[in-house]
């Protein structure tokens, strides 16, 4: 039980949304979600859009709640958010006012560290990141890619226990996603943190990963996890090797039940209406 | 040679907009000259040169400009401060807003002009009455556009307030209020065209003191066109002048926030 970071249990999470009577209807968005997160792995959660991946990302992170079940971090339940997690979002959230060091800042200055101390932490992850340099540059002066080293600088800066990184390279080109990744696990490799880490893509929660968790359609569940047993330092050449090739096979396995069904669900496509508000509830932006 | 070109070539378009106001002089030049007119009210060019310069140098323009100048001015940083307390106000605090929202969006719809005449009986025609009608017109674009700004705060920076667990001071100061500003500056910015604009409003409907809206009337009613034209000239300018000082501060903004300036 200790070695557990997180533990969700049973947790369920719904939405009431009105369907084209002008009804309320209950929206269930996660049903019978179980998970354990141990200490220090690398977690991928993999699944079809508008799963739930991101909500249960977003409840972990605090900025949304569950309606029902339980979800324990540290053995301790959940309450608000939690300073020990580092979130890390897909659209790198930084703010275009402050220079990127300040940005990478912006945590340690509202825990109240005092000026010399937090720029000298900041540049440490600066150059982490890899951006040694571009210290006064401005958000906008940054391609894609450089803002989201500078967004997870800013999460790691705060030193948290945990990152949760939801698709943080999904807006990025496939050479600079890959490049980001293996820049991602060398910096797991230094610091090690436990990673959760949201995705869509199979290759990448493969290539990550000590385990992959693939979940159900709406209403998510987890369905399936399997253990990735490749070695680490995990190579670029690593994604051509049979091995990674037969993990690729599995997942999809998993997955593809979960992708086509969606399309024979009837529910679904006689209330078209009530998928387009699913899929912007699913999506990361619930909860403000 | 094709580099001698290209530099006629950029500075011929660099005085392209002059061609038409320089026309239009020569063409006024010859209408008034050339006896096209016999209309006393058909003024020569340099008739109106010979009144500006008159103007200049009795100090009766410099008395006229500073009291516009000081009136809207005044008008603007009353407008402003009172429209930045209120747009705020409405902006962060949800209660405020169904309190007063609704009233406020009925208030800016009675046209600004409308407000003349109970201003004139509450505070006469002179200065006090000027301002504050001056103050309506600078309050209503800076209340609605720091409110816009402040609702508009893009949530994903709202999501990073909450997860480094900002105070809702913190939030408001180093969130809402940074990210509202580009919009904050759009509403200062069409409170100072409109300030100018109603100077001159209010000048000539609440006739009474100096100011550049009295130098018309002046003209108008002593059927000295010349001097009318001159009032004329110095509202554009003033007006293109301060329309140029804001631009330079937006342009400044926009780099910051790395919008591109149009």
């Amino acid at each position: 039980m200790a070695e557990h970071k997180i533990v969700a249990r049973d947790l369920s999470m719904e939405f009431q949304s009105l369907d084209e009577t002008g009804q309320t209807e209950r929206v269930p968005v996660l049903e019978g979600f179980d998970l354990q997160v141990r200490e220090g792995e690398f977690l991928s959660i993999l699944g079809p859009s508008g799963c739930g991946k991101s909500t249960f990302m977003n409840i972990l992170a605090g900025l949304a709640h569950k309606t029902g079940g339980e979800l324990l971090v540290d053995g301790q339940p959940l309450q608000g958010i939690n300073r020990n997690q580092g979130v890390v979002f897909q659209g790198y959230a930084l703010l275009p006012w402050r220079t990127v060091l300040d940005n990478i800042a912006v945590g340690l200055e509202i825990r109240g560290v005092g000026k010399a101390q937090r720029l000298e932490t900041a540049r440490e992850y600066l150059e982490l990141v890899g951006l040694n340099g571009f210290a006064s540059r401005y958000p906008h002066e940054l391609s894609g890619g450089m803002r989201q080293r500078v967004a997870i600088a800013r999460s790691l800066a705060y030193n948290p226990d945990v990152l949760l990184m939801d698709e943080p390279f999904a807006a990025l080109d496939a050479q600079t996603r890959e490049t980001l990744q293996s820049e991602l696990l060398r910096i797991w490799g230094t610091h090690k943190k436990t990673i959760v880490f949201i995705t869509h893509s199979l290759d990448e929660a493969i290539f990550l990963s000590d385990r992959v968790a693939v979940m159900t359609q709406r209403p998510g569940r987890i369905k399936e996890i399997f253990d990735i047993d490749l070695a680490r330092p995990r190579l670029p050449e690593l994604r051509n090797t049979q091995a990674f090739i037969h993990y690729r096979q599995r997942a999809w396995e998993a997955l593809r039940d979960e992708v086509t069904d969606i399309t024979r669900e009837p529910a679904a496509a006689a209330t078209h209406q009530n998928w387009q508000s699913i899929a912007t509830l699913g999506g990361y932006r619930i909860g403000v | 040679m094709s580099s001698a070109l290209a530099i006629s070539h950029g500075s011929s378009r660099r005085y392209r907009g002059w061609v038409l106001p320089i026309s239009v002089v020569a063409l006024w030049w010859l209408a008034s000259h050339m006896g096209w007119s016999q209309s006393g009210l058909l003024v020569s060019p340099e008739k109106v040169a010979a009144t500006a310069w008159d103007q200049i140098a009795s100090g009766k323009f410099w008395r006229a400009i500073s009291a516009s100048l000081t009136r809207n001015l005044s008008g603007f940083f009353i407008g402003t401060t009172l429209g930045l307390v209120l747009g705020c106000l409405l902006g962060l605090s949800h209660t405020f807003e169904r309190l007063v929202g609704p009233s406020f969006n009925t208030f800016k719809q009675i046209s600004l002009f409308a407000w003349i005449p109970l201003i004139s009986v509450w505070f006469g025609l002179g200065d006090v009455a000027k301002v504050v009608f001056l103050s309506l017109a600078a309050l209503v674009p800076v209340v609605v556009n720091t409110c816009d700004g402040l609702r508009n705060v893009p949530p994903n920076l709202l999501e990073v307030a909450r997860v480094y667990r900002f105070s809702r001071w913190q939030t408001i100061v180093g969130v809402m209020l940074p990210a509202a500003l580009p919009s904050i500056f759009t509403g200062l910015y069409l409170a100072l065209v409109y300030s100018w604009l109603a100077t001159i409003g209010a000048e000539y409907l609440l006739v009474s003191g100096e100011g550049i809206g009295n130098t018309l009337i002046d003209g108008s009613e002593h059927f000295m066109m010349d001097l009318v034209l001159f009032g004329m000239v110095v509202i554009g300018l003033v007006g293109w002048s301060l329309n140029a000082l804001a631009r330079i501060f937006e342009r400044r903004m926009q780099r910051l926030y790395g919008i591109d300036p149009r």
